[in-house]
């Protein structure tokens, strides 16, 4: 029996629950050299800013333990070009676009979201808001239910009402559900948990700091367990909030573990690099994993892990590993 | 076999391929992998990404190898030269034939071959001179002649010292501790090849402080010279933002530019060779290049304006 893998974004009936993770997939122009972007879930864009940006000097990456610091700088074109080239090209390629979005005030935001309410073919806006508030000494809005919110605020204010406003969330923080209540009370459909961990190496040979930005985030595998601990808690307390869950996704039982911890949607980010085909592969292997253990639909184990465990064994029938 | 579907216009390729042999090659390993579909779709200058340690693997990070050579038989194998060095290159070294590994190609831009039947100058450092040899055949399939110069630190780091002499008009060879060849560096025995071989064109492949070197003599004689640099690289296609160097375009105007797509093969002369490494002032998008919004606050120039980056702090704070 074939597991019903149908997922909701907003309005959009998304084919699966398996989208890229901002960041690792450009404009998803580059993977569909490897698969066809129209049969994923959705393509999350890199966070594109008000203008072009050359991002952080290099070194900009270096290889950790299952995982990877990165510290890029959100180098990109700009919203224009975005909408003028990337936007097209994703929506021709029949693809469903989350595009993200990055600013350095609330104004800036605010500007991200009217330029994209009034292009057609958005699906849902990513607001990473992992951003240092440059009137504000730089501290990250992330970090702040305050500034969180002011900026989900804006973006809500000034987006399409039918395009779904999700806001990712940092997980260096000391209460995450903190964040997402203040995201959601300022108008956020949804929450996407979690973005990178602030993390740093230092090179052996040289004694000095690896990557030239010093600090960079940490992705891959070797973060899941903090992903699977955020989502849990946001969905523990907020049981209502869609959830995009991403963080060291890297097969389907991973993603099943992110929807059992409350997850409607997933995001694949740093085994993109390990594997381009990572999303259609992750696809098949999530049908598997739900088929295997006789799951009809998908919704049905959304969040599946906070029911009581007599329930759960009810209806895990099957061959569970 | 191919887990990729490649576009129509013949893009690269990610196969399953099956190790067909590693050997020892000097300093360096040989690995020879049948993947029809790469082989097929190669031109010299482009390379290979490699998934190590199976599929539990720690090391998340795809190795890039230049491709060194393809050949038809077993319906098309891809032959790439490394060091091992780290764990990843050390799991590839022990692989062993009919192994299987997961590899994508062929990526980046390659050499651009003349269409005259001019003189060539080939310029490789240590394993960097790994790509040469195929753009050597294709130069000479253009009626090209080709010299080969190469050099590394010292003998059993030369790569392909005996090919090079095999198929070069002339082949020169460097070594720092002098124990093959002339005692030196490429660049110092550089002026010398042009003048006697009237070089026409110049081809290199190398670390970067020799590209720089080869770029600066090849202005001065006024000789173009097309570089295939080496950055790390996180993905290998283009998606990562791990591989940028300073590049000016056509237009005059500098940009970061991905190396393993916009590249790995650039003129020289494009390459901000002294600010790789940076962002360089004027480069398109850096920090002088605010957001109109900021500059009208008065906010150019604060510190706070260094700006965000891609995992998630203001770094310094």
């Amino acid at each position: 029996m074939a597991t019903d893998l149908r997922a909701r974004l907003g309005q959009a009936e998304l084919p699966n629950p398996i989208l890229t993770a901002s960041g690792c997939a450009g404009s998803g122009r580059e993977l569909a050299q490897f698969f066809d972007v129209s049969k994923i879930g959705a393509v999350v864009t890199k966070s594109v800013m008000l203008a072009a940006r050359a991002g952080r000097p290099t070194p900009r990456m270096a290889e950790t333990p299952s995982g990877m610091l990165n510290s890029i700088g959100l180098q990109g074109p700009g919203i224009d070009a975005f909408l003028q080239r990337d936007l097209p090209w994703l929506l021709s390629r029949g693809a469903r676009a989350v595009v993200s979005i990055a600013g350095g005030t609330v104004d800036e935001y605010a500007e991200l979201a009217t330029r994209l309410s009034d292009s057609a073919g958005v699906t849902a806006i990513e607001v990473n808001i992992s951003c240092p508030n440059v009137e504000d000494r730089g501290q990250v809005f992330a970090c702040d239910a305050g500034a969180a919110a002011a900026v989900v605020d804006a973006v809500r204010g000034r987006a399409r009402y039918d395009i779904p406003v999700f806001a990712k969330l940092s997980p260096d923080v000391t209460d995450i559900v903190a964040i997402a209540r203040a995201c959601v009370a300022a108008g956020a459909d949804g929450l996407s948990l979690i973005n990178t961990l602030l993390g740093m190496t230092i090179d052996m040979d040289t004694m000095r700091p690896v990557l030239a930005g010093v600090t960079g985030g940490l992705s891959g595998p070797a973060i899941r367990p903090v992903a699977v601990r955020c989502i849990w808690q946001v969905r523990e307390a907020l049981p209502d909030v869609p959830i995009i869950g991403m963080g060291g996704v890297r097969t389907g039982q991973d993603a099943l573990e992110l929807i059992l911890a409350g997850a409607t949607l997933v995001s694949v980010g740093t085994a993109i690099f390990h594997d381009p085909s990572a999303c259609m592969r992750i696809v098949r292997e999530l049908e598997e994993e739900l088929a295997r253990r006789g799951v009809e639909r998908l919704p049905d184990v959304v969040g599946l892990a906070h029911e009581p465990s007599s329930n759960s064994r009810r209806r895990l029938t099957g061959n569970v590993s | 076999m191919t887990v990729g579907t490649p576009e129509p216009e013949a893009g690269p390729v990610q196969v399953r391929g099956t190790v067909l042999t590693v050997r020892r090659v000097d300093a360096y390993y040989a690995m020879t992998v049948v993947a029809p579909g790469i082989a097929a779709r190669f031109k010299p200058g482009q390379f290979v990404t490699l998934a190590v340690g199976g599929p539990s693997t720690s090391m998340l990070l795809r190795r890039s190898f230049s491709v060194h050579d393809v050949r038809p038989d077993h319906g098309g194998t891809v032959e790439f030269v490394f060091a091992a060095d780290g764990p990843g290159t050390r799991w590839l070294a022990e692989r062993r034939s009919r192994d299987v590994v997961d590899i994508t190609g062929p990526l980046g831009r390659p050499f651009p071959v003349p269409r005259d039947p001019v003189t060539c100058l080939l310029v490789g450092g240590g394993y960097g001179s790994a790509p040469l040899f195929s753009l050597s055949a294709r130069l000479r399939e253009r009626r090209c002649t080709v010299d080969f110069l190469l050099g590394a630190s010292t003998g059993e780091k030369v790569f392909g010292a005996l090919t090079a002499r095999r198929t070069g008009r002339t082949a020169t060879i460097t070594t720092e501790d002098g124990s093959l060849g002339a005692r030196g560096i490429v660049t110092d025995m550089m002026g010398q090849i042009i003048h006697e071989a009237r070089t026409d064109a110049i081809y290199a492949c190398g670390p970067m402080p020799m590209l720089r070197q080869v770029t600066l003599l090849a202005r001065r004689y006024d000789i173009p010279v097309q570089v295939a640099v080496e950055e790390l690289m996180a993905c290998g296609v283009g998606v990562c933002m791990t591989c940028v160097l300073p590049v000016v375009g056509t237009d005059g105007i500098t940009r970061m530019v991905r190396s393993c797509v916009d590249g790995p093969v650039f003129r020289g002369e494009q390459v901000r060779w002294d600010d790789v490494g940076t962002i360089p002032f004027d480069a398109f998008g850096a920090p002088g290049w605010e957001p109109r919004s900021r500059r009208a606050a008065g906010l150019s120039g604060a510190p706070a304006a260094a700006g965000p980056h891609g995992g998630n702090q203001a770094n310094g704070h």
